[in-house]
């Protein structure tokens, strides 16, 4: 019986505690009577039989008829599915949406189904490389529907693919891919990792162009979504599930699919696997297996450290499995998400320490440059609550990362200029907004590389701006612990060498004593704070 | 008197050519260039004065003459021994002050008539540098007959000063001659047409005047320049640049500004109108090359030297680099003016005695680095 996220109370026995720094590591010794840290829960239960799951869910949708009742010879079916932003780190062979995506077309297949196209929902992502949609749907789908053009990224800049089918009540613009706008069937294959992907963003977000995403994907929408993991008090999704509707309105048929996992992030064994553990259960082996990797990593440079933590393959077990209409498809889902990931808390803190892992949604085999870690740190583990932001307003979020200055230019072009240009001109999200998005959104060359090269679109570093800013609303300060002065410095936060000295500054804000929380994430975890 | 004299020694040439590419500045206490005790210049016929300094700056040309970076091409239009000096605000044996319009044109060296160039004004571009009763020398501080700024006299011709008006401090005097070189790159600039995008390569002396002589006589729109340290990107901002940026930056900023897009090796496919280059550099013409629109061109105001370029751009893109050098009469009377208006005295960021001339052209020469822009002697008071 897996043990579930809590709460430890740091005392004068509290050993160090674990902190990702990037590509490495910190133990760091918390101020006893007055901290606490945050535990994720041990992984869940895997299923047994991944693929009965995946065959009953088909088979048993919810709200839907089965799947292969839906299928009918000489129909359009369009398979969508989740891009390289999920799951975090990648998940170890075969993956979810493999095994999911293979079963749909066995059924299309029996029922002489021979338009088929599948495509990668990627936004505004970069493309996925050959590499990453092999691993993503496995060499069989890839190699028989890749070199006929029916596996493909979606391209939200192509104006001959894309279809407009209306605009909300709010007066959203709804235009999302042609070829699933007007299939007789779309699927939808998603890995859910956290309670923020899938329902209606799916299709809605992952499909959709920047005329359509930029409703939602803006500091308004972002400031009012407290917090966007908690999707009933999101004013991203409720953006999203009205979007939803006008693409039902329009006719577009959606079978949804979504998947979860468990935290079996680092695994039970190997180097990693200690990650996993709660430092007062560490055994020898494990001190002496923690204390090597260190000491290794010390001596790699950082490139090489960087290929080695990216090469990381999670041996995740999926714990659910559901199909058919997309509203109790998604409640199900968010059921599960919840199981694993929620831990109650009592109260806010003054203090939020979190250490910022090595990978976040945008640097899959890529670079955490200075944008993303602030999106990783002020957006996704901050937005880790329900209910109330673990720390009080006016509060201080401490992160530790190396934020080195560097970007990758293929990946990244648009997030080095938002750096160098944006953000020496302005901090402020409704400021950047207002000055600078549209040059970026609209910029020829970004537009080229996103749907030619592997860019993330012009406009994405902005995103990931915004997606901080409930957070820098609601924070008095933050500070980077071990970042690059020059880096830190640019983004608007304060640097210290030592977490010591970044609790000093932090008194500074919050006064003296503070209380610290400490949100031991990942694996994953989800703070349901009272 | 005491001067700082520039003297034909190979030796020392070498000796300071390797010191400076140890360290900028680092050509003076090795090289041709010392302190002496020397007789003050003759004056050479009538019409010339005598001009006593009482601030002279370095500029990025006598630095490179100290640190052995001079092109030989200055060999025969220079004389030897001379005093530098070329930035010089004066009195005159009547208490007056001036400044000093270097170049040495025709009428300064008695050649009647003057060549077409000085006939139209244009004394900069005048073609009897090396010849008349005077020694070679392009302007006062390469001319052995002439002295120069960094004494305490030196001879002038009447033709050549600008009367101070006693509003004016000294320290804005001084600053009167670089920024005449800025106003005659603008007023070249603004010659030709509107501009909507500028670069301006470079945030010393020279590309903070640009700037702002940019701003005052032509007509641009966006203004990007380079600066690498922060004092620098304050001024350039003060002076008019609307943004100004890490050199490394240029291009990625310049391709977003123009919307263009971006071939192997950093060349933009489209630019900016027009690039002034204060820097002179194989690096700064290099990037200049590849940020300037196709039909656009580049102004080359700092001094450049032995350089390689690959000029299949500027062929393809039928691009065009102009040089930009000195000024005319009118010019320093635009560039007095802006002094004033501008408050330019403020890049005046040290001064310091000629006996400490190593120190003050070290500082000259790292003066970005060390927070500084323009540097100067003081000869006002005695002794130094």
């Amino acid at each position: 019986m897996p043990r579930p996220g809590f709460v430890l109370d740091v005392d004068k026995s509290t050993p160090p505690i674990l902190f990702h720094h990037g590509e490495g590591f910190r133990l760091e010794k918390l101020p006893a009577g007055r901290s606490r840290v945050i535990y994720p829960g041990e992984p869940l239960d895997a299923l047994d039989d991944v693929e009965g799951a995946i065959a009953d869910a088909l088979a048993n949708p919810m709200e839907m008829a089965p799947l292969a009742d839906l299928l009918t010879p000489g129909m359009k079916l369009t398979i969508a599915f989740d891009d390289v932003s999920l799951p975090l780190p990648p998940m170890k062979r075969p993956d979810i949406r493999q095994r999911v995506i293979e079963q749909v077309l066995d059924l299309a297949a029996a029922a002489g189904v021979d338009d088929v196209h599948l495509i990668a929902a990627l936004a505004l992502h970069r493309r996925m490389t050959e590499d990453e949609l092999r691993h993503a749907v496995g060499d069989r789908v890839y190699d028989a529907f890749a070199p006929q053009g029916a596996l493909y990224n979606h391209d939200a800049e192509d104006p001959d693919n894309l279809a407009f089918l209306g605009t909300t009540k709010h007066g959203e613009e709804v235009e999302i891919n042609k070829r699933a706008a007007e299939s007789d069937l779309l699927v939808y294959v998603n890995i859910n990792i956290v309670s923020m992907d899938g329902g209606h963003k799916s299709t809605a977000t992952g499909l959709a162009s920047y005329r359509s995403i930029k409703h939602h994907h803006n500091v308004h929408t972002m400031e009012h979504s407290k917090s966007f993991m908690d999707r009933h008090n999101s004013e991203l999704h409720h953006s999203n599930w009205r979007m939803g509707k006008v693409i039902a309105d329009a006719g577009v048929k959606v079978f949804q699919i979504e998947t979860t996992i468990n935290n079996d992030t680092f695994g039970q064994d190997g180097p990693m696997s200690v990650l996993a553990k709660r430092e007062w259960e560490w055994t020898t082996k494990d001190r002496v297996s923690f204390i090597g990797m260190q000491q290794g990593l010390k001596r790699l440079s950082s490139p090489t450290r960087r290929k080695i933590f990216q090469g990381h393959r999670a041996p995740y077990g999926v714990t659910s499995v559901q199909a058919g209409a997309i509203e109790p498809v998604h409640e199900k889902t968010l059921e599960h998400c919840f199981d694993q990931h929620i831990v109650p808390v009592e109260g806010q803190t003054d203090i939020l320490t979190m250490g910022l892992p090595y990978i976040c949604p945008y640097n899959v085999n890529s670079i955490m440059n200075p944008i993303l870690v602030m999106c990783l740190g002020l957006g996704y583990f901050f937005n880790m609550y329900r209910g109330k932001p673990l720390v009080r307003e006016g509060g201080v979020l401490i992160m530790t990362h190396p934020t080195p200055w560097e970007f990758h230019p293929v990946h990244h072009p648009s997030y080095i200029d938002f750096f160098e240009q944006v953000l020496a001109d302005t901090k402020d999200p409704k400021e950047i907004e207002a000055k600078w998005e549209k040059q970026f959104a609209e910029d020829e060359w970004y537009r080229h590389l996103y749907r030619t090269s592997y860019a993330y679109h012009g406009v994405h570093p902005f995103y990931m701006w915004y997606w901080g800013s409930h957070a820098l609303k609601h924070l008095g300060r933050v500070i980077v612990v071990g970042g690059d002065n020059r880096a830190v410095a640019r983004l608007g936060f304060k640097s210290a060498s030592t977490l010591n000295d970044a609790f000093e500054m932090a008194e500074d804000v919050v006064g003296p004593q503070p209380t610290i929380t400490h949100l031991k994430n990942p694996p994953i975890l989800m703070a349901d704070v009272k | 008197m005491k001067a700082l004299r520039f003297e034909r020694k190979a030796g020392k040439y070498v000796a300071a050519s390797i010191a400076g590419r140890l360290g900028a500045g680092k050509g003076a206490p090795v090289g041709p260039l010392s302190l002496k005790d020397v007789d003050e210049p003759e004056l050479p016929a009538e019409g010339w004065v005598r001009l006593q300094p009482r601030l002279a700056g370095i500029c990025g040309s006598d630095l490179a003459t100290i640190d052995g970076r001079s092109s030989r091409y200055f060999e025969p239009i220079v004389s030897f021994p001379f005093t530098p000096g070329h930035e010089v605000v004066g009195s005159l044996e009547d208490g007056t002050r001036a400044v000093l319009i270097p170049v040495l044109s025709c009428v300064t060296r008695g050649i009647d008539p003057v060549c077409p160039a000085c006939e139209a004004g244009r004394t900069n571009h005048c073609g009897r540098i090396a010849f008349g009763h005077l020694e070679p020398g392009l302007q006062s501080g390469y001319c052995e007959d002439t002295g120069g700024g960094w004494s305490t006299s030196m001879v002038a011709h009447e033709s050549q000063l600008l009367a101070v008006p006693d509003a004016l401090s000294d320290e804005a005097a001084v600053m009167v001659e670089p920024t005449a070189c800025a106003v005659h790159a603008a007023r070249t600039v603004a010659a030709s047409g509107p501009k909507a995008t500028v670069a301006v390569i470079g945030a010393g002396t020279l590309g903070l005047l640009t700037i702002a002589a940019l701003r005052a006589e032509a007509t641009v729109g966006t203004l990007v320049a380079t600066g690498k340290y922060p004092h620098q990107k304050a001024l350039a901002t003060s002076l008019g640049a609307d943004q100004v940026v890490a050199p490394r930056e240029l291009g990625r900023v310049l391709r977003s500004l123009t919307g263009s897009f971006v071939l192997d090796g950093g060349q933009l496919t489209d630019g900016v109108d027009l690039v002034v280059d204060c820097v002179g550099s194989e690096a700064s013409l290099t990037q200049a090359l590849q940020v300037v629109a196709p039909g656009g061109e580049v102004l080359v105001v700092g001094m450049p030297g032995h350089t390689t370029l690959d000029l299949t751009s500027l062929w393809h893109r039928e691009t065009a680099i102009r040089g930009c050098y000195a000024y005319t009469r009118p010019d320093f009377d635009r560039a007095l003016a802006l002094v004033a208006d501008a408050g330019l005295e403020r890049l005046l960021s040290a001064t310091y005695p000629l006996s400490r001339y190593t120190d003050a052209i070290e500082h000259a020469a790292t003066a970005g680095a060390r927070g500084a822009v323009k540097v100067a002697f003081d000869l006002r008071k005695p002794g130094r």
